[in-house]
């Protein structure tokens, strides 16, 4: 050992450093990342009639973004996320249909709260519980507070929902416009920040502990992690971005009915971030944007069977791309790689 | 001196199934016992008894003095108690590397942090791979564990044990499932482990409990058999009867037959 230990040791050095530089930069922002967020202002300018349509769009986005975070990255799988859009979505809502409180921004921290909130609640209760039995729960979560919203429809408006809401002009100064233009960069903007905040939990040591609940939580628990506090933190987090989903859904809509509690909603988001691959941070983008676009086109193509186009998709996306849209451009990546090698 | 693990009076029963009775057992600081018994006798069960993984229906788990039997697995983990498992329990989709980060930033409570990134600590990387050299693993450090073959699994899984920094470490079959041509770098790994932890291994080859326990404690029906240096197991009678087998030396029957 001892005559050959000095390359050896060069060598270790070497890769240790390699191994380091990997986990030391890889939070990094790579020029890639800019792409959709260019590709989302070039929308802006392409196609100023669509921008409506553009909005729901980035609100499905962070919508699908925040399921990333529990799904994704922590393994938590729920059908019931449309529970904290529709506190989000009612919280603005109601606070302008009952309360004159108009104002757009502030409406999204109210939101972020009220949703918050009822994730931190029932969250502390349902992630005891893992696999179907908290499928069933976080269902039955979005069910019982879609109807205790019908119940007292004199408040919530019941599924006719509350129509013809004004918001009132953003920072004071940038009114709402027939296009819908001023929600179109409202929603890009406030997706941005949401992003932002995303990936820095996904980079951080919490988030690494959050993938190591996902790997392996029997092990979590013997390396001395809280792992239901872990989850709860993660849960509330969560909760509290599909709220904000949710308000800026209603902001730009100007209405709101019960509708968005709807177990459709739930199973439509994880579609969509299953759809563009998950955990991945940009999953929720590639997914969202797909998913919106064909039904979009598959609606107008015909107005009756426009669902048997969404489910041919799903049917060749579980066949050919069982890890999302992202997981086959990275098949593809790394088929390149090797060919280059060789 | 306390002893780093006491375990007193422990009871457990599945069902109508007593899988441990009246357990007492003690590592003072240093020790190194090996826990032996025929397959069903309760060893993991014991284990997951000391770790929290169970909770026992009487009896007092203690550890450096402090009872905590109370406590949950994760809050008794960070105490310094650590343990592997009889069947890898490791985070397979990730790095090897991140598999230390991980349970270094576990161990120090850097993963309450949301908002720094993982990698801004160097020298919680530098530590890592300090375990990961100490066991030859820094080639494979950014490989993704499941990638692995089984023998270098199992010694992440025993890097992940030995990076809690523990103060008693519980080896549940270190070297079972690997192939033979590999068990001595495992081996190697356990007998050098830091003279300081207290370390408890559940071993079925005789050769590896004679070379490395300096006590032994024999488990059958989820009871305390008997307890000895190695001389005193080798020549017990009954212990032999009941488990060693009938032949003259115990390291000449490997106990694989037991696995």
């Amino acid at each position: 050992m001892a005559a050959t230990d000095t390359i050896p040791t060069a060598r270790a050095a070497s890769t240790r450093k390699r191994a380091a530089d990997y986990l030391l930069t890889r939070h990094r922002f790579h020029f890639a990342e800019a792409l959709p967020w260019l590709i989302a202002i070039a929308v802006f300018f392409i196609f100023p009639t669509r921008m409506t349509f553009g909005s729901q769009v980035l609100v499905m986005i962070m919508f699908a973004l925040s399921l990333d975070l529990i799904l994704g990255y922590a393994g938590i799988v729920t059908l019931g996320h449309a529970a904290f859009f529709g506190v989000g979505a009612y919280t603005v809502g109601l606070a302008a249909a009952r309360l004159e409180w108009t104002e757009p921004i502030s409406g999204l921290f109210a939101a972020a709260i009220a949703a918050g909130l009822v994730g931190f609640i029932t969250g502390w209760f349902l992630l005891r519980y893992r696999g179907l039995t908290l499928l069933m729960l976080t269902l039955a979560t979005a069910i019982l507070l879609q109807e205790t919203g019908n119940l007292r429809s004199d408040i919530s408006g019941g599924y006719d929902g509350l129509p013809g809401l004004t918001f009132k002009p953003l920072l004071g100064l940038f009114d709402y416009d027939l296009y819908g233009h001023t929600y179109y960069l409202y929603a890009l903007a406030v997706l941005a920040i949401v992003f932002y905040l995303v990936r820095r939990i996904v980079y951080s040591p919490f988030g690494q502990a959050l993938t190591g609940i996902r790997e392996n939580v029997r092990r979590m628990h013997a390396i001395g992690s809280p792992v239901h506090w872990r989850l709860v933190t993660v849960y509330t987090i969560s909760a509290a971005i599909a709220g904000v989903a949710g308000a800026l859904f209603t902001q730009t809509n100007a209405y709101v009915t019960l509708t968005v509690f709807d177990f459709d909603n739930s199973a439509k988001v994880m579609v969509m971030l299953i759809l563009g691959g998950t955990g991945r941070l940009y999953g929720a983008f590639i997914g969202a944007t797909v998913y919106m676009v064909l039904e979009d086109y598959f609606s107008k193509l015909s107005p009756t069977f426009w669902q048997f186009g969404i489910g041919l998709m799903l049917v060749l996306a579980v066949l050919f791309a069982p890890r999302g849209i992202l997981g086959v451009f990275e098949n593809i990546g790394k088929y390149f790689a090797e060919r280059k090698r060789t | 001196m306390t002893a780093a693990l006491r375990v007193e009076g422990l009871n457990r029963t599945f069902g109508a199934l007593p899988v441990t009775r009246d357990v007492n057992l003690t590592l003072d600081r240093g020790a190194r016992r090996a826990l032996i018994g025929p397959n069903g006798a309760g060893k993991t069960t014991l284990v997951n008894l000391i770790t929290g993984a169970l909770k026992p229906h009487s009896g007092r788990v203690a550890l450096n003095g402090e009872d905590i039997t109370a406590l949950s697995q994760a809050n008794r983990a960070r105490r310094g108690l650590a343990r592997t498992f009889q069947i890898n329990q490791l985070f397979r989709g990730l790095t090897v590397l991140e598999n230390l980060c991980m349970t270094i930033g576990e161990r120090d409570g850097h993963c309450n942090n949301l908002w720094r990134s993982a990698g801004a600590k160097p020298e919680v990387i530098d530590e890592a791979l300090g375990h990961l050299e100490s066991l030859r693993l820094t080639d494979d450090a950014l490989k993704l564990v499941r990638e692995l073959p089984y023998g270098r699994q199992r010694l992440v899984e025993i890097a992940i044990a030995l990076a809690q920094k523990p103060r008693v470490l519980l080896l549940d079959e270190p070297a079972a499932g690997v192939p033979s041509s590999e068990t001595h770098l495992i081996l190697d790994v356990v007998a050098t482990l830091d003279p300081d932890i207290a370390v408890l291994i559940i071993e079925h080859d005789m050769d590896v409990v004679f070379r490395f326990a300096r006590e032994i404690t024999v488990l059958v029906q989820g009871a305390v058999f008997t307890q000895g240096t190695p001389e005193e197991i080798m020549n017990n009678e009954q212990v032999r009867a009941v488990y060693l087998g009938e032949e003259s030396h115990p390291g000449a029957r490997r106990g694989k037959h037991h696995g």
